[in-house]
């Protein structure tokens, strides 16, 4: 079982929940921009929730099964289509040979997750099928899908149409807005700023900038002070956190992050919302800061993170 | 270096313990002692601890523990750091050709701290390295140990294309391109060893704490090496 890339879309790669251990060698983390998404897309197809799946920004490719499949796409929503009729999202779809799957007007969010049960079954890369774009290895050929592509999927080990049309619960479903509030636990170099500058980031509204990409969230609006120098020793950068270089504008850390930088870190998006940040869209969404304690910020993922368990 | 480490918040997923605000062997050493003895103590949740110049990052797992509850195991670990030594440090030798096309800042480095090109040669592959954390971009290696009488700033507009195995030097430190990228440090050589190869387990040749020696080769010795490394012997 295969798909066959007719039209590869904006940006279409093969992702998993990252390239875990191979930090300290300098290897990005990479992986789901939204991995709330791809949990459930994996869970709706009866995979493990880090099976390969593949993230499509903003405009959709059209795929076709070389065999009968099942799939399930989540995250934006992209107007899916499958042998032309109109499909919902985070729902189990029966998909049989030959039949194409595609995409239309963007309804929300910026990124949707498309998995196949049995999972995208692209060579590993360090433990991982994750794409990384700029060191051009993991997913097909460290590469976005080109026209001409197939993607392999792995074996099912049990029967698809039993699956078929199950969906995930309404109210689990995120509600991706174009001007969230994102939370953040501040530090790990908050000490840098100036109080009016701390206040700056956490009152003011911030556009997602246009060259916003899976590396980093730049982030434009009111300057954040520093209280000195904007540099500090080279350390290693968490996924979320938000860096503030000399000119005064955030950039949000994201899956393609490098593993170690020298601009301080204002704060750190909390896991449980870094989808939300991820459904953003480049050049139009806004987003406001608000901080919360490390302790509330485990407790909203531990909420998350169950919430996928009672799908199961 | 600070008297006790501080702990900082990195998020709700992580921490950075940091030993000093500075660049120096005894700081960056801390580092990887911590980073070996957790790996040999791990405690449920630990992720991957990351090393750099003055601190660890530490991954953990929020839905194992709180933030309070991985500092305690951090700092539990900390305690017993002086029972878990350091293996002796590898030592790596890497083969360099220094000048021309291959370090096209040398004689910039040369003239800026008065030596002849020779003598940057002599001193740059006279000092034994230590790997202080790997970074930036895949495999990049920051070396600490570089003769101050080397020093040089780095370009004042980065190179759109610095070529992989390039030796540069940028301020009081020295470091190799492990990879094709942009980058502003002074190039005044390249090895022909493959520093990252992501089919590879690790991927990098050099680890953190790792020390490191710049072996002089000749122009011909490098390509018949770059073809060797082709062909895979």
């Amino acid at each position: 079982m295969a798909l066959e890339v007719l039209e590869p879309g904006l940006l279409t790669t093969v992702q998993d929940l990252g390239r875990y251990g191979y930090e300290r060698y300098g290897v990005p983390v990479s992986g789901a921009m939204d991995q709330f998404a791809l949990r459930a897309a994996n869970l709706l197809v009866g995979n493990p929730p880090h099976a390969a799946a593949l993230e499509i920004t903003l405009a959709g490719p059209t795929l076709r099964a070389t065999d009968k499949c099942l799939i399930a796409v989540t995250g934006a929503d992209l107007s899916l289509r499958v042998n032309d009729w109109e499909m919902p999202p985070w729902m189990a779809i029966f998909v049989r040979q030959g039949w194409t799957i595609t995409f239309g007007d963007r309804k929300s969010g910026c990124r949707a997750y498309l998995a196949v049960a049995g999972g995208i079954d692209v060579m590993p890369i360090m433990g991982s099928r994750s794409t990384y774009l700029s060191g051009g290895f993991g997913g097909v050929e460290g590469r976005a899908l080109r026209q001409g592509d197939v993607i392999p999927v792995g074996v099912v080990p049990f029967h698809l149409p039993e699956r078929a049309g199950r969906s995930f619960p309404s109210n689990l479903v995120p509600d991706y807005s174009d001007a969230p509030e994102i939370h953040v636990v501040l530090g790990p170099q908050d000490d840098y700023f100036t109080d009016e500058g701390m206040a700056t980031f956490l009152s003011g509204e911030y556009q997602v900038g246009p060259t916003s990409d899976r590396m980093g969230y730049r982030l434009q609006g009111p300057e954040i002070a520093h209280k000195g120098r904007a540099d500090i020793i080279s350390d290693g950068i968490p996924l979320g956190a938000v860096q503030v270089p000399a000119d005064r504008q955030p950039i949000v850390m994201m899956a393609d992050r490098q593993t170690t930088g020298g601009y301080p870190k204002i704060a750190t998006v909390i896991s449980a919302d870094i989808p939300l940040l991820a459904q953003c869209l480049p050049g139009q969404s806004t987003v406001r800061f608000e901080a919360i304690g490390v302790e509330e910020a485990q407790s909203r993922y531990r909420r998350m993170m169950k919430a996928l368990e009672e799908v199961r | 270096m600070y008297g006790e480490p501080r702990f900082l918040l990195a998020g709700d997923a992580a921490l950075v313990v940091e030993f000093g605000d500075e660049i120096s062997p005894e700081v960056n050493h801390r580092v990887h002692v911590l980073a070996h003895a957790l790996e040999q103590n791990p405690f449920p949740g630990l992720g991957e601890a990351v090393p750099t110049y003055r601190s660890l990052l530490v991954h953990y797992d929020p839905l194992c523990l709180s933030f309070e509850e991985a500092k305690t195991f951090v700092l539990d670990v900390l305690g017993k750091c002086e029972e878990i030594p350091l293996p002796e440090p590898r030592l790596v030798e890497i083969p360099t050709v220094y000048g021309g096309e291959f370090g096209p800042d040398t004689e910039f480095v040369a003239e800026h701290n008065g030596l002849s090109v020779e003598e940057v040669v002599r001193l740059h592959s006279g000092a034994t390295y230590t790997v202080y954390m790997l970074g930036f971009t895949p495999g990049f290696t920051y070396l600490g140990g570089l003769p101050e009488a080397l020093a040089t700033p780095r370009l004042p507009t980065p190179r759109k294309l610095v070529p992989a195995g390039s030796v540069g030097i940028a301020g009081s430190q020295t470091g190799m391109y492990a990879i094709t990228t942009p980058g502003g440090w002074r190039l005044i050589g390249r090895t022909p060893a493959t520093l990252f190869d992501p089919a590879r387990i690790p991927p990098t040749l050099l680890r953190p704490g790792d020390r490191v020696r710049f072996v002089p080769i000749s122009a011909e010795e490098f390509h018949t090496l770059m073809e060797g490394a082709k062909s895979g012997a």
